[in-house]
Parts: structure tokens; sequence; C-alpha cells
């Protein structure tokens, strides 16, 4: 008995930690916790008398508690174990990489560090060893000069795949990517395609400062002419940058540097050579009823958060997974906002013409008559990022917004926290 | 690498081309020039419009270089592309439809004067952006060395050649310096030669007041490659240095950069007033005209008649008059044209008949990507025609050939 109410006292708990770990994946301890909970419901009736307060634990009484009744070094599950394999989005997209360079002899690798320094990010580890260095070219620093020479070869049905290492320094590259990569197909009236992808980690790391914090999202979807992928789990990261190489069209694929080391739950489907994902296709990570929650890349896990203290407050969230936010799978987010009647957008770039915002509008246009609440868009501050980590923090969306938004979208609101 | 400075004198007793080969480069230049002048004729009566910039005084350098191609080799150039198209092969109905906005050009209207594209002559191009077409045409030249090297196509020991074309403040440009150190790499070692076109004036800042060092030819061996210069007004002399270019090139030793001296006799576009450059230096490049010169070249070493060249001068004024009337009595595109072509692959996760997105459909499938063998034909160029990998996956993409 003592054990379960440990456990019990241990959900609630959960909420005041998150304020100091918001890199947990979807499958930490809390959803552990939440999920054991879930298998003695008639046992937590029973010993119930009252629901606890949020709040109103100390989390290091609960951690004392805790270590009375578990032994040290015994750790309660990280990831609730299922059958299927879990693997990181590193290995993800290893994996990918490496499957489609070895089925398709004209696809390879080009950027800075990918070959002898086995990638900045340590995503194209190995390849230069099996493939050999006409094939994982490692390139001057010159993204301009290496994103047009990627162009030129695509011009020839090659699939370059142009690693930049972050896509801050993609604004070097830009012009290429723009006016070469998107826009040849059309000018030269389908003569010329362009089958190329732009990869590398996009958005905000941990302490990098301004230059290299940027969210790239809302800037490359934008311009028709170009996919954008926003892959966010180890499924997505696999069958999103395969869909992308084998497309004949210019991809731009924003991955995330702290999802790199994230591990995933990863079906024997997805783990096929042949897995692949459509590109536009949006994925409902969460059903529910009461509200929409959009988000891409990191900001789908803070969301999945969100929706699990969301959902000890009586909210159902509805979380989808952009995947793709151009094309954006309009279909799928009105058909959810159609359900539940409320929307929240999150993102973590800049909030003036974000991604949030099109979705927003996407919303009002064709289901303007289902809202019960104003739409809502959640981005990150409209300041260029700083470096002091509590600045940071407050730079970037947290749980904590994500679920004071979906209240206020369920008429549910606490008074907001003063605006910067 | 050392620096070569070649010169080129020609003998005064022997013709360095035969006479077939005068005359198509006679005529080549002839065609260019009169194209151009149309072009703004054309221009002053409300038939093209937006920006055109013309290429008259240039022809040798085109004509120089472009004749020496084949078809195989690819040519990329700037926003001053009309003669670029005509020298490579584009049919010039194709390309005055193109400036027309009409629906027959090379690229149905889509692309205008500045973007010039022909998958089938290997014209990749038509950039606007100053440099943007030099790492274009080194990632052509890196295909070419990929799909010898790696995928084992192509002839060998004779690599499909790139030529990119680019004026003299381009070579102020961040992109000139990244491919020219990058084409030269140990492991590349491009089959490209960049040719730049040094008219000394980029709309109106010349070109020694835009560069510390003006002899761009010298920054060829600064990154381990031949630099030459050469008088660019003279399309022998021009030819000469080319047929060892692309000769290099095709052997795989790699790039060179020429610079060829040359003026345009007109403005930058036919928007620009042309008022900052003095008559003197106009009137003295215009006494270099390179058409008047090799008609003189080939009088002088009697490989053809004045006659014949008249005639030959008469053909082309026939081809440009055919060409105004094609381009004229051709019709606009289609409003539906407006959305095709965004995307390679409408049936796929592009755009559909209905104008929206395909992933829109309810029915879109999931989980695998689609097969698009009923797709159109081929819209990218195909040097490298190994079997499409569909036999070792069913369910990939499939690569269009032909």
């Amino acid at each position: 008995m003592i054990h379960q109410n440990i456990l019990l006292l241990l959900l609630p708990s959960h909420h005041i930690a998150f304020g100091a770990q918001a890199k947990v994946s979807p499958f930490s301890p809390c959803q552990a916790n939440h999920r054991l909970v879930a298998f003695f419901p008639h046992r937590l009736r029973s010993s119930l008398s009252r629901p606890i307060a949020l709040a109103s634990f100390d989390s290091e009484i609960l951690q004392e508690g805790l270590n009375r009744v578990l032994p040290a070094g015994s750790v309660l599950p990280k990831k609730y174990s299922t059958s299927a394999k879990e693997i990181t989005v590193r290995e993800a997209l290893n994996s990918a990489l490496d499957e489609e360079m070895s089925a398709d002899p004209k696809v390879f690798l080009m950027g800075e560090e990918v070959g002898e320094y086995q990638g900045a990010y340590k995503i194209s580890k190995g390849l230069l060893e099996k493939y050999g260095p006409e094939r994982v070219l490692d390139t001057p620093i010159t993204e301009a000069g290496f994103a047009g020479i990627g162009v030129g070869a695509a011009y020839y049905g090659l699939r370059p795949i142009v690693e930049f290492m972050t896509f801050n320094f993609s604004m070097q590259a830009i012009d290429h990517i723009i006016n070469s990569a998107a826009k040849s197909n059309y000018m030269s009236a389908g003569q010329i395609s362009v089958p190329i992808v732009f990869r590398g980690p996009n958005g905000a790391a941990a302490g990098v400062g301004a230059q290299h914090s940027q969210c790239f999202g809302a800037w490359y979807a934008h311009v028709p002419g170009l996919k954008v992928l926003t892959p966010y789990s180890s499924e997505d990261a696999r069958g999103l940058l395969k869909a992308a190489i084998r497309d004949p069209d210019p991809v731009v694929f924003l991955e995330n540097e702290l999802l790199y080391g994230e591990s995933f739950p990863v079906s024997a489907e997805a783990l096929d050579s042949s897995f692949c994902l459509p590109i536009g296709k949006a994925k409902i990570e969460r059903e529910g009823k009461d509200v929409t929650i959009t988000a891409f890349s990191k900001m789908v896990g803070y969301a999945l958060q969100a929706a699990d203290v969301l959902s000890t407050e009586g909210i159902s969230a509805e979380v989808i997974n952009l995947r793709s936010i151009r094309p954006l799978d309009r279909a799928t987010i009105n058909a959810s906002v159609r359900k539940t009647n409320r929307l929240i957008t999150v993102e973590e770039g800049f909030p003036q013409h974000g991604v949030g915002a099109e979705i927003c509008m996407s919303v009002v246009e064709e289901s303007f008559e289902y809202l019960d609440a104003p739409v809502e868009r959640i981005a990150g501050a409209d300041v260029p990022m700083p470096y002091a980590a509590n600045l940071e923090r407050m730079a970037v969306p947290q749980v904590d917004d994500i679920v004071r938004a979906a209240k206020r979208a369920c008429y549910r609101a606490v008074p907001l926290a003063a605006a910067a | 690498m050392r620096l070569k400075i070649q010169s080129f004198s020609i003998s005064n007793s022997q013709a360095v081309v035969s006479r077939d080969e005068s005359l198509v480069l006679y005529e080549d230049m002839v065609l260019g020039r009169v194209f151009e002048d149309m072009c703004a004729q054309m221009y002053y009566r409300g038939k093209m419009f937006g920006f055109v910039h013309l290429y008259n005084g240039q022809e040798a350098v085109s004509t120089g270089f472009i004749k020496l191609l084949e078809a195989r080799d690819s040519v990329v150039s700037t926003y001053c592309d009309h003669v670029h198209a005509v020298s490579k092969g584009v049919p010039p109905r194709a390309v005055m439809a193109e400036l027309f906005g009409k629906a027959t050009g090379c690229c149905r209207g889509q692309g205008g004067s500045m973007h010039m594209f022909s998958a089938q002559h290997n014209l990749l191009g038509g950039f606007t952006f100053i440099g943007e077409g030099i790492p274009v045409a080194t990632g052509a030249a890196f295909s070419s060395k990929y799909c010898h090297e790696v995928l084992k196509e192509s002839t060998p020991n004779r690599l499909d050649v790139t030529v990119a074309f680019f004026g003299d403040g381009t070579c102020n440009n961040g992109q000139f310096f990244e491919c020219l150190n990058m084409a030269q790499l140990e492991l590349w070692k491009l089959p490209i030669v960049f040719v730049v076109e040094n008219n000394l004036w980029a709309i109106g800042m010349p070109h020694l007041r835009a560069t510390s060092d003006p002899e761009i030819w010298k920054k060829g061996p600064a990154f381990g490659m031949p630099g030459v210069h050469v008088d660019g007004m003279d399309v022998l002399k021009v030819r000469e240095v080319a047929i060892e270019a692309i000769a290099r090139a095709r052997r795989g030793e790699g790039p060179t950069l020429v610079e060829c001296e040359t003026y345009r006799f007109r403005g930058h576009s036919l928007a620009d007033p042309d008022e900052l450059r003095k008559p003197d230096e106009k009137a003295s490049y215009a006494a270099r005209d390179p058409i008047t010169a090799l008609r003189k070249y080939i009088l002088d070493k009697e490989l053809a008649s004045a006659a014949e060249l008249k005639i030959i001068e008469k053909k082309v004024d026939a081809v440009i008059e055919d060409t105004v009337e094609f381009a004229d009595s051709s019709p606009l595109p289609p409003w539906s044209q407006l959305l095709e072509n965004i995307f390679a692959d409408p049936k796929g996760f592009g755009i559909g008949p209905d104008g929206k997105y395909r992933c829109e459909d309810p029915k879109f499938i999931e989980g695998t990507s689609l097969s698009l063998e009923s797709c159109l034909p081929a819209n990218h160029l195909h040097r490298c025609l190994i079997p499409s990998e569909s036999s070792i996956r069913p369910n990939s993409i499939k690569v269009r050939h032909g």
C-alpha cells in the first residue's frame, strides 16, 4: 500500500519537476508513473479519500520518500517498456542515410565535417568508411559554394544531401536554396528538377546564443518550390529523411540538435529499409477532444507533456505532430479543430509571420464556424536568443506556457504572467 | 601551378581555321548580333518587357567557346544569356518566344530573358544573381566527374565539360572564389572552364574602381589552376584558348580560368542610359568589332568571298524575321500554367490537377512512397543513365529516363 501511495504522490510531482527538466522526453518518469497508476485504478480509488492538491508538495520530500521505498540505485523505468525497439534520432538519421546511400549510388552526402569528423553531430558516423570520400564529401567552409554545387549536381539527376552544420549557416547559402533549388523547376517550365535535400539542425540548442539559435521553419516554408520537413521522433526522422532523399524536389529537412540523443520506440516496419513516410501528412500523436495543439520538432515533446498535465485537470488535448510544414497538412489540422473546437499552435521560432500564424489563418479560413475560442499561437519570444540560461528559458516556449494557453482556450484561464 | 600568359599571334600566312569552321563562327556571331539588335527593337515596341540585357560586342566569347562544345557539354550563363542560348543550339524561335513571354518559349514563358533553360541543349540557365551560376556550373561539372568515377558512366577519359560565363563584377564575389577553390580541390579537379567576360563595366561601376587587383586571370593560379588572359574581341584567339581549356577539362586535368577582355556596345540593360562610359572608349572598342574582324580575316585569307558572307547575313536576317513572326503569333500561356511545375511530381506529394496539394486528399496513401512510373516524362538532365533503383527497391520513386 505504501508503494502505491508513493506512486500516487509522484503523479502530481512531475508537474513541479518540469520547470527544471525541460528536455525530458515524453517517455519520462511522469508518463511511466501515469501508466502505472492507471494499472491500479481500483486501488487508487479505494486508497484515495480526496484528490491531492497540485503543486503542494516539495519534490525533495517526495524524493526522500521514494528513496525510503526503493533501494538506492534502482530507478523507475525511464521508458515505459514495450516490445518495440528503441533508437535515438541520431541512429534513425544515420540508418536512413546509410540505407539510401546503399540503395542508390547517385545519393551522396556533402557538408562540413561529414566525413572524417564523422559528422559535426555524429549523424554521418561510419558513412565515410563505408562509402568512401567520393560519396561522403568533406567540404571547405563554403556554404554558398557547396549548396550551389549540390544544385548543379542535382540538375543532372544526382541526389545530393547537403548538410548545414546548423541551419543558421544556411543563411550563407539561402540564395541557392531558394533561387536555384526552389525555383528552377518552375523557371524552366518543368525541364529541370532538383532532387536535393538540405538538412541539418534547426532552432534553439542550449546556450549557443543569438546567431546559432534561430528557427528557420517559417522562412523556408514561405517559399513555393520547397518541401519543408520537421521530424520529431525517430520514426519521423527515418521515414521523412528517406522520403526526402527519394523525392525529386528540393527538400529542407529541419532537425533539432536537442532531439538527436532522444530515444523513441520504433516499430519493425519503421526499421525496414523501404520504410518511408508521406510528405505533407501530419500525425496525431495523441488523440483528444477538448483542444487541438499543433507542434513540430522539439515542441511536439513539450506539447505531449503539456497534454499529460492537462489531462490531470480534465482537459483532453489532441496533439498533432505536423511533420511537414510545407506542404502543411491543413486537412488534418482542420479536421481536428472541427472536432475539438479550439486551437493552440506551438513553435519555437519568432512569432511574427511564423508557422503558427499560417495555421491559425488556415483554421480561421476553413473552420471558423467550428471555433469556440480564439485561436492562439505560442512562439518563441520576439527577441534574438539571449545567452543567459534563465533568459533563454524565457525566450523559448515551455510546457507551462502551453498548459496555460490550453486552459485559456478552454476558459479555465489563470492570470497571465507579465508579458516581456 | 605557374601562371601562364598566352599570347597568340596569328601567322599571316596560314589561317588557323578551316573555311567551314570560319563560316560556322561567322554565322553564329552574326546570328547573335542580329538577334540582340532585334531584341532592342522589340523592346522599344513593347513586345518584350522587364529586364533585358544585350550581348552586342561580346559575341566572340560566346561563339569562340560554345562552338567547340559537344551537345552533352553544359553551359551556365548569367542574365545576359540570349546569345549563349542561341550559340548552344536553342532554336532562336524558342528564345524569342520566351522573351515575348509566350507559351512556345523555351521555358514556356516562365523564365523570361534572364532565365533561359534548355534541358535538351544542356543550357543550365539564366541566373540573375551575380555569381549564382558559378556554383551551379561547378555542380554540373561535379556530376560529370561523379558519373564517370563513381557510377562508371560515360566514355572513359572523356568527361563532359561545363563552361561557366560571368562578368568582371562577379570576380569580386564570394561564390566565385569558393568555386575556384573547390573546383581545384585535390580530390575534385572538376571538368569546368571559368570564362570571365571582362567588359570593364558592372552597370556603372568600372572594373578598375571595384577591384583591388584588376588582373582577373591572376586569380586562377592563386587557387592552383591556370589563368589565361585573351583578347575577347578576336574570336580566333578566344577559340585557341578555348580548345586547350576544354581539352584540359575533358582529360580530367581540372579547371581553367580564362579572362576575355571584351566590351558591350550597348548599356547594361535596355533601361541603362549608359552615361558613364566615355565615347572614345566606346569608339575604340567599336573599331575592334569581332564580326568585322572575322569578316576581314576570312576575306584576307580568302576562306570565302564577300558574296558568300552576304548570303550568310541574309540568311540570318531571314531567320530572325521568322523568329519574330513566330513569337508574335504564338499564344500566351494558359492560366493553368500558373500553378504548374512548382514541383516535379504532381501525382506524388505535389500539386494535383485541381490545383490543390495531393496530401490534402483524404485517401492519401500512408507509409510508402509512390512509384512515379505513370508520371510526366523526365524533367531533369540525363547524364547518369544507370538503371533506376526500382530494381533494388520496389517501392521507390523511379528515375525517369528519356
